[in-house]
């Protein structure tokens, strides 16, 4: 049989361990200029491991080349629109990757003495800094490693500061159309979860947060805009609903690239939020991470923030350990400091001018994508859009055909879906955020695949049920991955008995 | 603003598309008393020039050109020219989360081959696709364990990174979870009476680290005896993951939880890092974090896609496993790249040289414990002051050790040293030195 497949040179690439072979190398060290040292007599004969069973074997080049190989199996936002909402995939600007690895910052331990880490810490500082300003808020904490460990850290403040004042309290109000991330959050603090639900135009109902909120809520965990891409026109009625019980009110930030510049959530009355740098400031998502998920306090939650903090004494930054109310620290560290560097590299390559600008276009390209897409989609919602969109699958479910399917037909016209089936109180939601780093030619070209499968649906549904057409991958058995997991390679003889 | 793909002629005819005058027209809508209309107090944008001089100048800031002898937790590896090669890749670098599997095979494969190298390394069955880093992986693994027992106490060793320990404390304040610390024996392993005497009925995990915060070897297999007969979990924590390379992985423990920031993942001032959680696989549905499954595709061909998400947050929601919804991708792609470069006989080896570098120098110290270690040891300053024995360092451009008591009070006169393959002999020549002078 030939190995090599005819349709694409990187169509049959096996995996790392199915290429590996004795004897191969990728790796040469220098020479040792210490004498050796026997590791059974150094460590104990019962504490050294013979080999380790299964590593790979194989050369530099077919390292390189594999890796390769498998990059061209991958969607990115290099190749092209990639319209997930609430994940603002837009553009990972290049040079934030080379100041990253500047070489004292890259190599910085984060034990080396604060004499010697003073760069570093400007750079925590001076993000902190411009993030306050950017939410209007009074202190960041950048320690947190993503969004959901941001809001982590968000509700524990928020449970601390109330037992100061006697009680913790019981629940925390979670509005129906919230991330998933939300409620697990609150339960990860202690608190018990309410839902609420969303009123006709999917924003907060006031009359339903009233009746709700009493001593026993801790705080609102609310997500403005929304998911469905709303501003929440009541947000300081809604803060003040929350402030009037001695509640608090946390923002889910995941949107934020729909307000900087145009509002800050300081001057609306949140307590605390969590910006995702990994969608408002432009770090890659990387396949999935690394993100940071930075923290900004109102003044009353600034004694729980997570330590160390950053302080200045003599023209010199200090880590202060003292900090008898902090909630702990959240992650061993300062946080993702890497991160941190692109995300201050964005801000000042954008200015304080270019985020404003930056939003406004944001808020352009959805707004322009829902105008050519409305007479083939229904929209959710008739209020005005911030920075996506969202539809329902109504009108193609009536052909048989649904959100997931619209989306892997996308993928035959060489996009990234939208994100599918999210938020839950849309029966079928398409969610659209385009982001400001896309032309008006990428625009056009996104509607008229999206225009061009409403036909499709219309005309012939089976072709887009059993889309993908196009790619080296079909539609992939999620159903029997989940009933029989294989989460490790085995060599031959064992995967077939697993299989069995 | 070069990060802005349109100009004004775009924006006037898209403006007009959706029937607007001006682009404040877009925010018309917003209560005015939330609106603002200002430069939000931030410079105007800057150059790419500017940007990198900027980020120069703040790194010549920090220790550069010293050489260093600090580990304790974060250690100082060649990282291999390919690993950026590989990471730079827009395809890797500008990829989310790989929800759609027919366009994300690339990141499915790399993260399912991750699991696997994981696993060999470990000796564990099942390992997910990475955690934020070493010390939130530690409360997830307790949590974990709590559900798996039904029990609610943990035991933790104070020979654990003591910020690791610390992120337990936050993480579980509120879980109903009591947490006791302890103690460590005169050779610097886990007091044995300490954790007879603590470990009752009602305890869900022990979590112990190896080689532990002072370098040194846990004997693991006799404590997990000692944890197994009273029913709770052993999770075995480690930091260095280079030390796998050579000494027995923890194949008796329930629960591994480690942190890969020694393969090519640079220092990076604390992070970004990745860490990991590997299990047996009867624990599978209990992991959190997300897995890597192999499945086929319409036509039969092998595939992979995220699996068993019905423990995760965004369909369980208040019942989820953990609030966790991301992983450190491409950490995990570095740590995978460089596992693979190294093999199996390339980690044996650099894991030899960083014994044989480590023994080098310790051989001329007065070392504090006297049980077996891998690549980090304590030293006591010998009548010095470890602040002193650093101070005189940093005159010759090394970053001396960890003075304990910054974690160890009771450790006041000792320094925590590490040496990698990194490490040259002249340098450890003049470390040994700087105990000794006057």
């Amino acid at each position: 049989m030939i190995q090599k497949v005819s349709k694409h040179i990187v169509q049959n690439e096996p995996l790392l361990f199915e290429q590996s072979s004795p004897g191969k190398h990728g790796y040469q060290l220098p020479p040792l200029d210490v004498p050796p040292v026997d590791a059974e007599k150094a460590l104990g004969r019962p504490n050294v491991r013979k080999e380790i069973e299964g590593f790979p074997e194989v050369s530099e080049f077919e390292v390189l080349r594999h890796f390769t190989r498998l990059s061209t199996w991958n969607y990115a936002i290099d190749l092209g629109l990639y319209p997930l909402g609430s994940c603002t995939m837009k553009y990972n600007p290049r040079v934030n990757e080379l100041v990253a690895r500047t070489e004292g910052l890259a190599w910085a331990h984060p034990y080396q003495p604060e004499g010697l880490s003073q760069g570093a810490m400007e750079v925590i500082a001076a993000l902190e800094q411009a993030l306050a300003k950017i939410t209007g808020m009074d202190a960041v904490t950048l320690q947190p490693a993503a969004g959901a460990h941001g809001e982590f850290t968000g509700i524990l403040m928020i449970r601390a500061l109330l037992e100061t004042r006697g009680s913790a309290r019981k629940k925390i109000l979670v509005p129906d159309s919230a991330h998933g991330t939300n409620p697990a959050t609150a339960m990860a603090v202690g608190y018990k979860v309410e839902n609420i639900k969303s009123n006709p135009r999917g924003m907060l109902d006031l009359a339903v947060l009233e009746r709700a909120v009493n001593e026993d809520v801790a705080g609102l965990m609310i997500t403005n805009p929304n998911t469905v891409g709303v501003f929440e026109e009541n947000i300081k009625e809604i803060c003040a609903i929350l402030h009037d019980k001695g509640a608090l009110v946390y923002m889910d930030g995941a949107n934020m690239n729909a307000l900087v510049g145009v509002a800050r959530p300081g001057d609306f009355g949140i307590d605390v939020m969590h910006l995702n740098l990994h969608k408002t400031f432009s770090t890659p998502h990387g396949g999935g991470g690394p993100g940071a998920g930075a923290v900004a306090v109102a003044k009353v939650l600034t004694p729980f923030l997570p330590g160390p903090r950053l302080a200045r004494a003599n023209n010199e930054w200090k880590w202060n350990h003292d900090l008898p109310q902090s909630i702990g620290r959240v992650r061993a560290y300062y946080g993702n400091f890497g991160v941190l560097i692109r995300a201050l590299a964005y801000v000042m390559a954008h200015g304080g001018n270019g985020l404003r600008q930056a939003t406004l276009d944001a808020l352009l390209n959805a707004n322009y994508l829902r105008k050519l897409l409305e007479p083939y989609y229904e929209i959710a919602y008739k209020a005005p859009s911030m920075h996506e969109c969202v539809f329902s699958d109504e009108w193609q479910a009536a052909k048989g055909i649904r959100t997931g399917d619209i989306a892997k037909r996308l993928i035959d016209y060489g996009f990234h879906p939208y994100t599918v089936s999210f938020p839950l109180i849309v029966r079928g939601a398409l969610m659209i955020e385009p982001t400001e780093t896309e032309s008006k030619e990428e625009l056009d070209l996104f509607a008229d695949a999206m225009i061009s499968i409403a036909k499709e649906v219309e005309q012939n549904p089976d072709l887009v049920r059993g889309a993908p057409h196009s790619t080296r991958t079909s539609r992939v058995d999620e159903v029997t991955a989940a009933r029989k997991p294989v989460v490790r390679w085995k060599p031959r003889s064992s995967a077939s008995q697993a299989a069995d | 603003m070069r990060y802005l793909p349109k100009s004004d002629t775009d924006r006037r005819e898209m403006l007009a598309a959706i029937d607007l005058k001006s682009e404040e027209d877009l925010v018309s809508y917003l209560p005015p008393d939330v609106r603002i209309d200002k430069r939000l107090g931030i410079e105007d944008g800057k150059s790419e020039y500017e940007i990198v001089e900027y980020f120069k100048r703040l790194a010549d800031r920090n220790a550069s050109g010293y050489a260093s002898f600090l580990g304790a937790g974060v250690y100082n590896h060649f990282r291999p020219v390919l690993v950026d090669a590989v990471v730079s890749r827009g395809e890797f670098l500008t990829s989310y989360t790989p929800y759609q599997a027919e366009i994300s095979q690339g990141t499915l494969t790399s993260i399912f081959e991750f699991q696997t190298m994981v696993c060999q390394l470990t000796g564990m069955e099942v390992a997910n696709a990475s955690m934020y880093d070493g010390s939130s992986a530690v409360p997830e693994a307790a949590m974990m364990a709590v559900r798996i027992t039904g029990r609610d106490k943990v035991l933790i060793a104070r020979g654990v990174h003591p910020e690791y320990r610390e992120v337990l404390r936050t993480c579980t304040q509120h879980q109903g979870m009591p947490v006791e610390g302890l103690a460590y024996a005169k050779d610097g392993r886990l007091d044995l009476d300490d954790l007879r005497h603590k470990l009752k009925e009602d305890v869900a995990a022990v979590i112990i680290q190896t080689p532990n915060f002072f370098g040194i070897l846990e004997h693991v297999s006799e404590l997990s005896h000692l944890v197994s007969a009273k029913g709770a979990l052993l999770v075995v924590v480690f930091t260095e993951a280079v030390a796998l390379g050579l000494i027995e992985p923890p194949k008796e423990a329930d629960i591994v939880v480690g942190e890969l920031q020694s393969f090519a993942i640079s220092p990076s001032y604390g992070g970004p890092y990745a860490g990991i959680i590997a299990t047996r696989e009867k624990y599978i549905r209990q992991i959190p974090g997300r897995l890597v499954g192999e499945t086929t595709d319409a036509e039969g061909k092998r595939a992979f896609c995220l699996t068993l998400a019905t423990r995760e947050q965004h369909i369980r929601r208040e019942k989820a496993t953990s609030n966790i919804c991301t992983n450190q991708a491409l950490l995990a792609l570095m740590a995978t790249v460089f596992m693979s470069i190294y093999g199996k006989e390339g980690l044996r080896e650099l894991a030899e040289q960083n014994l044989a570098k480590a023994h080098y120098l310790a051989g001329k110290l007065p070392l504090k414990f006297d049980a077996p270690f891998f690549n980090e040891f304590v030293v006591r300053a010998n009548g010095k002051s470890p602040d002193q024995i650093n101070a005189s360092l940093l005159d010759r451009k090394i970053v001396g050790g960890l003075a304990l008591v910054r974690f160890y009070p009771e450790l006041s006169d000792c320094i925590l040293l590490c040496a990698t393959e990194m490490s040259k002999r002249e340098d450890m020549d003049a470390v040994a030195a700087a105990f000794i002078e006057q």
